[in-house]
């Protein structure tokens, strides 16, 4: 079949092109129909990315508009980037840009360290069933939703009869309103991280330490290590790149604080240490319909989250490519 | 091993070690203890004892009380429909993308898989995602809760590489036995991919049940709330009442006592309590399939 159709060398070269374009087509075609239950089943997955992710992504125009609900997207007038203009001479940029990093910074130093500590703490238990069960315990507050995290804090911090300033009260004589003190608000989030979060943080640790040799460890013991010995010769060098990938990889994540966790804490008295980039963004376009402004507020907080992480994916290809030394 | 370097300090060290790990794993559940204590005990006790596991006064008013409306139990039933169809919407739309993309001669596959891909590095944001969900009229539907999440572009790689390291010889088996990619997908890979479904399954049906974020921007109909942004209404904002704008004024919320708060949270976890043993199990191992892949 294709013999027949390929072009004759005496026949002009434009008669012979036609017929085995259309052959051409009529294959393609007969290959779809062939394949058209796998189209037919890509089909709602690609509405999905089109819908949801693509539109939206097209609908960033807004943050170069000065969207007017009664006059629509389309009609709304162009204003270019007046909005940056205005959100980078405002001061409360300055804010969210200082909550931001600064809750980002506490994270990186009080909480990335714990799940570290925490799996080489169990990677020294040698009966099975007691790190099983710790390990069950640990895991619990990962699945707990975030309104549930935030409401235990209420209730234990609240002054009305919770049970922190109750004992405050009773051996200090005075309370501590901590949902609404500025002073306590990053505490009190980071602390929130660590009790959700260090116990599963542990997994990729534990899973990295189970690939040790065992044969490294008797190695040592015959020659002398003691237990500190082989923790720092053995066991810390074997997770180091595992530890270093993963602050690499959090680093280019220090945009983001978790809009769920931080709008369940944020108030009208700690909003000043509170509020970061997601959550001024949701009151500003959702509760206050500044949709465009609001827009280029995403906007620019997506594209520096963007160059982060490819910068921090970069760093972390190249470090797990030439390992650390 | 053991044996070799069992010294002193070792076994002090060793003893530390036991009575550290075990108080860090009781911190992780002790303020559940408490809360599931409290909700059982007076509010009168809850004032004039400090902690307690063990209420003295053991009492079902706080329960009484939350279940006397249909508030709560409406907004239970709400998470529950979403967690349930919303699971299987995420299921039926990660499988089916994820089947089609397993197949290396499909047209334009590269470059579909790079739009996925660049979708989980850059989106349009809060505002424009939000005005496509109002557009399309799904505010205070319930379809907004389960379809713009539909797939995680994260859990569809990891189910289209599962799909595609499946036997090929099975395919064409099934194939010369007359077999449609419909029925092969049903009856071959499915079957097969079970526990990797299994995984999933709970990964999203615990996403769905925790999310509050999506309910808070979508839906304003307070009889359409799930559970999550009810017991936001009930704890978080009777205690700032007055510094909060978007306080719905419930009437009891207002004046809710910290034992009804607790009984709140303590029916508001105990689903997630009720499958953990499951999500431990697969859990552990949805994290390292996502670090381990190539």
């Amino acid at each position: 079949m294709k013999i027949r159709t390929e072009p004759n060398p005496g026949s002009g070269s434009v008669a012979a092109a036609a017929p085995t374009a259309s052959l051409g087509r009529t294959r393609r075609w007969a290959k779809l129909k062939k394949d058209k239950w796998i189209y037919l089943l890509l089909a709602p997955g690609l509405l999905y990315f089109l819908i949801f992710k693509y539109v939206p992504m097209w609908g960033i125009l807004l943050a170069f508009k000065d969207y007017q609900p009664f006059l629509g997207f389309w009609k709304s007038s162009w204003v270019g980037f007046e909005h940056f203009k205005i959100f980078f001479g405002n001061p409360e940029f300055v804010m969210l840009l200082r909550n931001t990093l600064i809750l980002s910074f506490y994270n990186l130093l009080f909480y990335f360290p714990v799940p570290i500590i925490l799996a080489l703490l169990l990677n020294e238990v040698r009966r099975a069933y007691f790190k099983r069960t710790i390990q069950t315990l640990i895991y619990v507050p990962h699945f707990i939703s975030m309104v549930i995290v935030a409401s235990l804090t209420y209730v234990f911090l609240t002054t009305q009869g919770g049970i922190v300033n109750g004992l405050l009260e009773k051996y200090t004589g005075s309370t501590i309103d901590f949902l609404a003190s500025p002073d306590w608000f990053r505490p009190m989030i980071i602390l929130q991280t660590i009790w959700k979060e260090s116990g599963f943080g542990t997994i990729i640790f534990l899973a990295a330490l189970a690939g040790v040799d065992v044969e490294q460890y008797e190695a040592a013991i015959m020659d002398g290590a003691n237990r500190w010995r082989q923790l720092w010769h053995i066991t810390l060098p074997s997770i180091r790149n595992t530890i270093v990938i993963l602050l690499i990889l959090r680093m280019g994540e220090v945009m983001d604080n978790g809009f769920e966790q931080i709008y369940l804490m944020l108030n009208p008295l700690n909003r000043e240490v509170a509020e970061v980039f997601d959550t001024y963004v949701y009151m500003m376009g959702i509760t206050q319909g500044a949709f465009s402004y609001s827009t280029a507020v995403g906007l620019f907080k997506a594209v520096i989250g963007v160059i982060l992480v490819l910068g921090s994916n970069w760093l972390a290809k190249r470090f797990g490519q030439t390992g650390i030394y | 091993m053991n044996k070799t370097y069992r010294t002193f300090g070792g076994t002090v060290f060793d003893a530390a070690n036991y009575i550290v790990l075990s108080a860090i794993g009781i911190a992780a559940v002790l303020p559940f203890l408490y809360v599931v204590a409290g909700s059982f005990a007076s509010d009168t006790e809850l004032t004039q004892r400090a902690f307690f596991i063990v209420p003295h006064s053991f009492s079902l008013m706080a329960y009484k009380y939350i279940f006397s409306t249909d508030t709560i139990l409406h907004s239970l039933m709400n998470s529950m429909y979403v967690t349930v169809v919303g699971t299987l919407v995420n299921l039926v739309f990660t499988v089916t993308m994820a089947y089609g993309l397993s197949k290396k001669n499909v047209a334009g596959r590269n470059m579909i898989m790079n739009l996925i891909i660049f979708s989980m590095l850059f989106g349009g944001g809060l505002i424009p995602t939000y005005l496509v969900v109002r557009e399309l009229q799904l505010l205070d539907s319930y379809w907004a809760l389960m379809l713009p999440g539909a797939i995680s572009a994260f859990n569809l790689i990891i189910v289209k590489n599962f799909f595609q390291e499946l036997p090929p010889e099975l395919e064409e088996a099934a194939k010369i036995d007359g077999c449609s990619d419909l029925s092969l997908l049903w009856r071959i890979v499915l079957p097969l991919s079970m526990p990797v479904l299994a995984t999933f399954t709970l990964f999203y049906a615990v996403g769905h049940w925790n999310n509050f974020f999506s309910a808070l921007l979508y839906i304003n109909d307070p009889e359409k709330w799930p559970l999550q942004v009810m017991l936001r209404q009930i704890v978080l904002l009777s205690q700032m009442a007055a510094g909060s704008a978007d306080s719905v004024d419930y009437n009891y919320v207002q004046q809710a006592q910290q034992s009804i708060k607790m009984a709140v949270i303590v029916v508001g976890t105990l689903p997630i309590l009720f499958v953990y043993p499951f999500l431990q199990k697969h859990f552990a191992k949805g994290v390292l399939i996502g670090s381990v892949k190539g």
